[in-house]
């Protein structure tokens, strides 16, 4: 699925920055730190967790954790309803922290795609499910 | 904005027409049978893609005397380029942020 969306719409956005990767890591999860450079939110480090990050201009974005490996990947929707389906949003955020001796390198993707290429999305994949569920029929066969 | 969105995906989701626009794009003007010699379709098909391509406003033809010179028109990439830049220059000014914050963070 991040192929697909990659492939579509994706936005990366890369810093050194001269901090070990569990100072990063805790400025990445912990809400109060959080809301100081990104938005006010009720994050938590639990895959599952579902939670907003509401933005200045009045914007609320509906979340939900994906991935959590401390100190190296975190990861989850960022999504954004709209009344008007031609501006909703659905797309994932993952975080990525690369240790140096010294250093961490962070990286940010933001992958996203809009309804009817979800759809397309979900048609692609529906067609490797029957793909494989006739490679197991002939499997079976023979 | 979105149905902009739509038919430049739907134009440029084709292997071929993609092939031959990033050649336009590379290497500027061309003629249909300069690109058909590239291409590994036949004349009409290149020109059938040309033709859509035309349609979405990313390539522009010209006539001269019996030959039609094609080029691309990159301006029309811009509702794509739209929604990462702006994401692009969100994060960038929020990794701003971040930076001031773990310089006040307490080690």
């Amino acid at each position: 699925m991040n192929d697909a969306a990659a492939a579509t719409l994706s936005v990366v956005v890369e810093r050194e920055l001269p901090y070990p990767p569990d100072k990063i890591w805790r400025a990445l999860t912990q809400p109060h730190l959080i809301e100081e450079w990104l938005m006010q939110n009720d994050f938590a480090p639990v895959v599952g967790h579902r939670f907003n990050l509401r933005g200045d201009w009045g914007g609320v974005l509906d979340c939900e954790v994906l991935v959590v490996e401390p100190d190296k990947t975190l990861s989850y929707t960022w999504n954004f309803k709209h009344a008007d389906a031609a501006y909703n949003l659905e797309s994932v955020v993952t975080f990525r922290l690369n240790a140096t001796r010294t250093r961490t390198h962070l990286r940010m993707e933001q992958a996203g795609f809009r309804p009817e290429q979800k759809q397309a999305l979900a048609g692609a994949k529906a067609g490797w499910r029957q793909f494989f569920a006739k490679l197991e029929q002939v499997a079976a066969r023979t | 904005m979105p149905k902009a969105h739509d038919i430049l995906f739907r134009t440029l989701a084709d292997p071929t027409r993609r092939a031959i626009f990033e050649r336009l794009c590379r290497d500027g003007e061309q003629t249909v049978g300069a690109l058909t010699a590239q291409a590994r379709v036949s004349q009409p098909a290149v020109s059938k893609h040309l033709g859509v391509l035309k349609q979405a406003g990313l390539v522009r033809d010209r006539h001269a005397g019996r030959q039609t010179h094609y080029s691309a028109q990159l301006g029309a990439l811009a509702p794509l380029l739209d929604w990462t830049s702006q994401m692009a220059g969100f994060w960038r000014s929020k990794f701003d942020r971040l930076e001031d914050l773990l310089k006040r963070m307490d080690q």
